[in-house]
């Protein structure tokens, strides 16, 4: 997993609420059997006016010009600024994988759906939740200046508005430590067999149908 | 101090605990072709082994085709995937029910058939409706597929303890009330992010009353209302439908058990972080109008009206759902006519949902505006079931179209899906843009009320035909 420390980057403004990841990533390309590759289609049915399909050239495909992320202002955001509830519905990680495919290191949003939430963390992205009237401020900031940035920095747990403005962010201590060294989960939890073996043996004796 | 059953359950499977995250350990790992490929993958890349086999129990949903499957699936990217399952399963050493396999399903169907769900067990599926087997009295949740690969190697999830809400629901449901209902209407009162971060747990004599089918119906649609866990308490009917199933203990293992799972209730006097209540007796069959769970009222109701609604967000959502939705605000739901019907999923394709629907087709004909109506069973045990009991032939002289167990069009990752406009009766689970295919209209509803708008046309009360 790619560490995460700071990011400065364009802000793109995605003004609804209950994005589910259907429409992050609709199902038709969760037939692939990769991690990767999932960018050209994140938010397919919204990007595009054509129906897409597993296969297809992009670049060839009719793009939808009132899609906001399809405008040229912008263009190479890696900051996805939200509202409420992001990422409700399936559990597929083929949504963050196709944020982050897209360029999408950060979101920023008054709140997340869990599963999504979690599945942010263990890909590198870090999905910020800030209350819901900075949110809307920080969607006029977006509106009033093309080429908006801001700078999210994990270290301070801070997002930085190109005015000086700061605004402080939590992050559960685990989380934030593998985030900012790109720690893989299952080398950390490996560090523990002796707990898990100790657990599974005692776990057994009191339950031993669990084990059949 | 009183615990909460999803204190009894988190509390139990601790393994290790360092600042409020926990290693919580996975009894029963549920795997199906879609979230798992990346999963082996990675432990193949990484050299690394399943930490239990026998925890696994794997099954191919969601690309299956439901008509006859004697050729294989047509779709080679579909396939490729059933078939990266396939092998997956030999590498290393799982067991699957494979396609054609009699006891193959939807994988939240034949976890609980075969008892491979039991009380007071940890279980994690790469699918949010994992939730599903919290009817028992277990602790179960969908994970994403880096936490599939992470149970596979570890036999443990990293996670926070959630906060506890009691949704409770006192009464009598009314006849052709159901658990869909009583779930489209908790999710109608606390909307789709009310449980966020919360495991729910489901109480009160009206959930009491529910068959483990309608439980699980219920526990199936808590990911809806946000949560990642639903949960009803042990009782007797719990044991009952475990008794003799391949998976279930047996003999002194089943007397032993049956002892500790009495205990997995929440205790006198625990207190919960939230608490919501509902009457039994005021909830009405519901039909979704909108592109979320959230978007729902009564069948005796109205397509609501954005110029009522104050906050601009929400005002927003609503426009945005009525115009994808092909409604006009304020359309009396019984006037809204259908195009297609399904019943099946995770949430509706068990036995007693089968019969339900079966007993409101039963005689009558699909109205000759539904250009199809299916029934897609849950699993392949369930479908040897109801044509034992004839439920098939009642749907079939009906004109329902009978169909070969899995996922189907509540998502449409096989050849079952909705054409741009088409609207759809359906007891699935989600209405989402685009879920039952690219520019489909999705209701909720139950099997009855399902059967019922198939045989009307229309959106109708199914207690006026019972």
């Amino acid at each position: 997993m790619q560490a995460f420390t700071q990011l400065n980057g364009v802000v793109a403004p995605l003004d609804r609420a209950n994005v589910d990841t259907d429409a992050i990533i609709p199902k038709q390309f969760l037939k692939s059997i990769k991690r990767s590759g999932f960018g050209p289609n994140a938010f397919d049915e919204w990007r595009y006016l054509d129906h897409g399909e597993p296969g297809m050239d992009n670049s060839k495909r009719q793009i939808n010009p009132d899609f906001v992320l399809n405008q040229p202002r912008y263009q190479g955001a890696s900051i996805l600024l939200t509202r409420e509830n992001f990422g409700c519905g399936s559990s597929r990680e083929h949504a963050p994988w196709a944020l982050l495919d897209y360029g999408f290191r950060a979101i920023i949003a008054p709140s997340y759906a869990d599963i999504f939430f979690n599945n942010c963390f263990k890909n590198g992205i870090l999905p910020i939740i800030l209350n819901a009237d900075v949110v809307d401020s920080l969607f006029q900031a977006v509106e009033a200046d093309e080429g908006y940035k801001l700078t999210v920095d994990l270290v301070t747990q801070t997002v930085n508005t190109p005015d000086g403005k700061s605004y402080p962010f939590e992050v559960d201590a685990f989380r934030k430590h593998c985030l900012l060294n790109g720690l893989d989960d299952i080398g950390l939890t490996l560090q523990h067999v002796d707990d898990i073996k100790t657990f599974e043996i005692k776990h057994k004796a009191a339950q031993p149908w669990l084990f059949n | 101090m009183a615990k909460t059953l999803y204190d009894k359950l988190f509390d139990s499977h601790v393994v290790h605990e360092e600042n409020g995250t926990a290693l919580l350990y996975i009894d029963r790992h549920l795997v199906h072709e879609v979230t798992s490929p990346q999963a082996f993958e990675g432990l193949k890349i990484a050299g690394r082994k399943l930490w239990r086999i026998n925890s696994v129990l794997a099954v191919p949903d969601h690309n299956v085709p439901t008509t006859d499957r004697s050729h294989g699936i047509a779709d080679p990217i579909s396939r490729l995937q059933v078939e990266t399952l396939d092998q997956n399963c030999v590498d290393f050493g799982v067991t699957e029910f494979k396609m054609n396999d009699k006891r193959q399903g939807i994988v939240h169907v034949i976890g609980p058939e075969q008892g491979a769900t039991l009380p007071g067990m940890t279980v994690v599926c790469g699918d949010s409706h994992t939730s599903t087997h919290g009817a028992f009295g277990a602790l179960a949740h969908g994970i994403g597929t880096s936490e599939v690969e992470h149970v596979m190697a570890t036999q443990c999830l990293v996670q926070k303890k959630s906060k506890a809400m009691q949704i409770l629901v006192e009464g009598e449901l009314g006849r052709g009330v159901t658990a869909k209902d009583v779930a489209l209407a908790v999710i109608g009162r606390i909307g789709t992010a009310g449980g966020t971060g919360y495991a729910i747990e489901f109480a009160g004599s009206a959930i009491r009353s529910l068959s483990m089918e309608g439980r699980m119906t219920l526990c199936n649609m808590a990911i809806e209302a946000g949560a990642r866990a639903g949960m009803v308490a042990v009782d007797d009917i719990t044991i009952d439908y475990l008794k003799g199933r391949p998976y279930a203990p047996t003999e002194a293992q089943w007397d032993a058990a049956v002892a500790y799972w009495k205990t997995l209730h929440s205790d006198a006097g625990a207190q919960f972080d939230a608490l919501v209540e509902l009457k039994a007796e005021d909830i009405q069959p519901q039909v979704t109008w909108g592109t979320s769970p959230e978007m729902v009222t009564a069948i005796n109701g109205r397509v609501p009206d954005p110029e009522q609604e104050s906050d601009p967000t929400k005002r927003g959502g609503i426009e945005r759902a009525l115009q994808y939705m092909g409604l006009e605000a304020n359309t009396p739901i019984e006037s809204i006519n259908i195009d297609k019907v399904f019943i099946g999923s995770c949430t509706n394709s068990r036995i007693e949902d089968l019969r339900a629907a079966a007993m409101v087709a039963k005689g009558k004909r699909v109205a000759s505006n539904v250009k199809l109506a299916m029934v897609v069973p849950g699993s392949g045990l369930v479908k040897a079931q109801a044509e034992q009991e004839g439920l098939d032939r009642i749907f079939l002289d009906a004109g329902f179209e009978w169909r070969e167990p899995g996922c189907s069009m509540c998502l449409a990752m096989n050849a079952d899906r909705l054409e741009p406009g088409e609207r759809c009766a359906s007891t699935s689970n989600r209405n989402f843009e685009g879920r039952q295919g690219q520019g489909g209209r999705t209701h909720l509803v139950s099997p009855e009320m399902a059967a019922a708008a198939a045989v009307a046309g229309h959106f109708v009360d199914v207690r006026t035909m019972l």
